[in-house]
């Protein structure tokens, strides 16, 4: 079976219909994180408690509410959410931070408020998580020094391997991602967590590897045709790589997609953040790679300055 | 060709056999149990998966500095004294900073005395001295201050262990944790109970003997008038109940004195005990050699005034004394259970600065065998799908690709057998992604062959130059996605750095079963057929 065979198209021609499928998608998230639903940080990162209380029987999320209105907690946050026994509904419930008092005193109060107060049918605790503000706070600094500490060990060893353009072009394009799959977070208004952080941090070195699929096959078409211009080049070398492209990535995507539908609520944003950062990553490597280089060139031609080919050192 | 091939099949049914062992054995002798024991002996399951309990501690270091300063005070003043320097006050002025001690209102006549006690060694090792107009200023050396932090530190982590043990943990983690920021990461498997954990780490609370100089009262403002409406500098006001047997009474306020008559590694043994007339639980307690005198000495010279038991800065009983105790003594006032912790807590030592939860993370058992059952059913359907997807697409040398994966998957979990490490929910979601990524060089190999045969050459040409080719790509992919991991394993913690961990191996066991043993499984396809014939792909 072979189903990209002798495929023609010509991506750089349609370049403006992608950057703008692009900016739509990067705007559309950059808006939801600065004035809709901003960027939802899960527990770890702002701090507060989560229980996971499984229920008997499905829960009236009103009844519990009122049981801890009764408790005098105003501000808790009940969600029903989908279970990993199938037997026992579970909800979600998020108590804001207040004080970086002892992290068992939350809990406590969420359990004792539902004792005193809830009698619809047994429950259980299957998991509690509480965490302080400086905490938090230290994750945050930690997480985003990591992406970027991860984005820079990329382009040099881009500018290494081939040139710093291509070092360049690849780590916008994965930017771009981590960019959209942050945006689709906000926009859905899931939460992110380390795990959720962790699959990002996957996804950097991941979505390099289609666009790094893609440079090598521009290199070494540049090697042997040195006549034809540079976007003739890119167009030919993202044509024969088509299938590369979509098969790796397509292949990843079955497996993430069967942790997505399989691997249960606690895997279920890391999941996510895979599925929406994989379809990203292997049109980024195409629509917004790629078509850098062409663009790098022609902005130096305009400047009268030498084409150089940005084809390069041998490997 | 047939000698060198027989060589590499060698090597690959070796390493086959080899990692299998490891999975079931670790880097043990064979043991004998069914094959879920022997699984989870080798490859042990993290707390999300397993239950249990984590925890990031804050020590409070600054208290303990503050405790030893405010001895200090004490020790100068007395030392100035002896040394006949008259009418010389000692004291911390400044609340907010722990380290810095005043001496106020030395004579000129007196300057030389009070210098020759502050050069002395016992001063000038811990403190930088400098002049002030008719004075001096101590702070407390940065080296100094390092060290007892770090002496804290690590007291502190000795006493949480001495509990956690009491309460009879598997395997549990208690370590320094973060970059000099006096914190404590505890991991408890298998104890998922909330309680138990809270109790037996709160137990290791501070405790210390206070004399009393005003109180109770029932406000902060009440309680200074006693003494004249303002709070002298070694005084400090402390909260307690009025009457710690009865229930629900309001907070009442008590003025002690700041420097403790004895704190908590001055107490060498204490019992749970019941009082003989009252049926009251109590703790007895004995102290060490050197407490006890410094005891008897304060005992004896204050017969008839109070002292408090202050347990997390907190006033738990207050008597009055009786007679001069030498070096035991009874804590009244107490629950059953409070009796019991306490003793408890006397005996192994109590922490020498306080602490507070950063981070608690509690995973009940049934949470996390439903996560197992839920990775497991994600990694067989995405597995089942992959392997069936290159059968179809590229017939004979799917099944190429399908032996390297489930090599490359063999591989992964010997390595984690041999290596004992612990596998996360996050290490499930890894092992899933190496199935994904894993298959991506036999793609990129297989395509580059059907191109070199689509140009004509010969199907061992084709192979020869899709390995070659493909190879350099594969290096560039795999060097990134293990750079990524890599940051990921020095900024994660837990779970986390166990996802790092196993999506690196599966990413080095990749190379190895993607290039060499696909490699060799088509060499040895080649060497079956006859010239020209077509290859499967």
């Amino acid at each position: 079976m072979e189903l990209f065979r002798d495929i023609n198209i010509d991506w750089l021609g349609k370049k403006w219909y992608l950057l703008a499928f692009s900016l739509v998608f990067s705007v559309a998230g950059i808006f939801s994180m600065l004035f809709w639903h901003k960027i939802p940080y899960g527990v770890d990162f702002k701090g507060g408690t989560q229980v996971h209380v499984s229920f008997d029987r499905t829960p009236s999320e009103d009844r519990i509410r009122s049981a801890f209105d009764a408790a005098g907690i105003k501000d808790a946050k009940i969600q029903a959410v989908r279970g990993d026994q199938a037997a026992r509904p579970e909800v979600l419930i998020s108590l804001p931070e207040k004080s970086d008092a002892t992290g068992f005193d939350a809990r406590a109060a969420v359990l004792s408020a539902l004792q005193s107060n809830y009698h619809d049918g047994g429950f259980k605790v299957e998991s509690s998580q509480t965490i302080g503000p400086t905490a938090g706070e230290q994750l945050r600094h930690q997480a985003l020094f990591a992406t970027l500490y991860s984005l820079l060990g990329m382009l040099v060893y881009l500018w290494f391997r081939f040139e710093l353009i291509y070092g360049v072009a690849a780590v916008v394009a994965v930017f771009h991602d981590t960019l959209i799959t942050i945006g689709a977070f906000s926009l859905t208004n899931q939460e992110i967590t380390l795990t959720v952080v962790a699959a990002i941090l996957t996804l950097v070195g991941y979505s390099m590897n289609d666009t790094i699929v893609v440079f090598d096959r521009i290199r070494e078409n540049l090697a042997s045709s040195r006549r034809e211009t540079l976007s003739t080049v890119v167009n030919r070398s993202l044509n024969q790589t088509l299938s590369r492209t979509i098969l790796t990535s397509g292949l990843t995507f079955l497996t993430v997609l069967s942790l997505y539908l399989f691997g249960g609520e606690v895997l279920h944003g890391f999941s996510f953040a895979l599925v929406v950062g994989i379809l990203i990553g292997t049109y980024s490597s195409i629509a917004v790679a790629a078509p850098m280089l062409v663009a790098y060139q022609d902005w130096r031609i305009a400047k009268g300055k030498a084409a150089s080919l940005p084809g390069g050192k041998r490997a | 060709m047939q000698k060198k091939l027989a060589g590499r099949t060698g090597i690959i049914v070796a390493t086959l056999v080899i990692f299998t062992y490891f999975i079931f054995f670790g880097s043990g002798l064979p043991k004998k149990g069914s094959v879920k024991q022997l699984l989870t002996n080798s490859i042990h399951l993290g707390l999300d998966l397993k239950g249990g309990t984590h925890l990031v501690l804050q020590v409070h270091v600054a208290e303990a500095v503050a405790a030893q300063t405010d001895s200090d005070v004490a020790r100068l003043q007395t030392d100035l004294a002896k040394a006949g320097v008259t009418g010389a006050q000692v004291a911390k002025l400044d609340p907010t900073k722990v380290d810095i001690i005043n001496v106020a209102n030395v004579t000129s006549a007196d300057t030389s005395k009070a210098r020759g006690v502050l050069n002395g060694t016992s001063y000038s090792s811990t403190y930088d001295v400098a002049s002030v107009p008719n004075g001096y200023t101590l702070t407390m050396k940065q080296q100094s201050r390092k060290e007892m932090e770090s002496t804290v530190l690590q007291t502190s982590i000795e006493t949480i262990r001495q509990r956690v043990d009491s309460l009879g943990v598997a395997e549990p983690v208690i370590q320094q944790y973060g970059l000099g920021d006096n914190q404590i990461l505890i991991e408890l498997p298998g104890i998922s109970n909330a309680d138990e954990v809270h109790n037996a780490i709160q137990s290791t609370a501070r405790l210390e003997i206070h004399e009393v100089v005003g109180g109770p009262a029932a406000t902060e403002a009440e309680a200074l008038q006693t003494l004249g409406g303002s709070l002298p500098p070694d005084d400090m006001v402390v909260k307690g109940a009025s009457s710690v047997t009865a229930a629900g009474n309001s907070d009442m306020f008590y003025v002690l004195k700041r420097v403790a008559i004895v704190s908590g590694t001055d107490f060498r043994g204490a019992q749970p005990v019941r009082d003989p007339n009252t049926g009251q639980s109590q703790t007895s307690f004995n102290l060490t050699s050197g407490a006890g005198e410094r005891f008897y000495e304060f005992t004896s010279a204050n017969v008839g005034k109070g002292i408090a038991v202050v347990l997390e800065n907190r006033v738990r009983s207050v008597a009055s004394i009786k007679s001069a105790i030498h070096d035991s003594g009874v804590i009244e006032g107490l629950s059953e259970d409070e009796a019991k912790n306490l003793s408890l807590m006397l005996r192994t030592g109590s922490l020498p600065a306080s602490i507070s939860y950063l981070d608690t993370l509690t995973v009940g058992p049934s949470l996390g065998a439903a996560s197992i059952t839920h990775g497991v059913y994600a990694a067989v359907a995405g597995m089942l799908a992959v392997m069936f997807f290159m059968l179809l697409y590229y017939r004979g040398a799917g099944i190429n690709a399908d032996l390297a994966l489930v090599l490359n998957l063999v591989i992964l979990l010997g390595f984690m057998g041999l290596t004992g490490s612990t596998l996360t929910l996050p290490g499930i979601a890894g092992v899933i992604l190496t199935i994904g990524m894993g298959v991506d060089s036999n793609v990129l190999i297989f395509e580059r062959i059907r191109e070199e045969l689509h140009l004509g050459r010969t199907p061992s040409a084709a192979v020869q130059n899709g390995f070659a080719h493909a190879w350099i790509t594969i290096i560039d992919t795999h060097v990134t996605t293990i750079v990524s991991a890599a940051i990921l394993f020095l900024f994660g913690t837990g779970p986390v750095r166990g996802f790092a961990v196993t999506l690196t191996f599966g990413l080095l066991a990749n190379i190895f079963t993607a290039v060499f043993v696909s490699r060799t499984i088509f060499d040895a396809i080649l060497n079956r057929k006859q010239r020209g014939e077509a290859l499967s792909i």
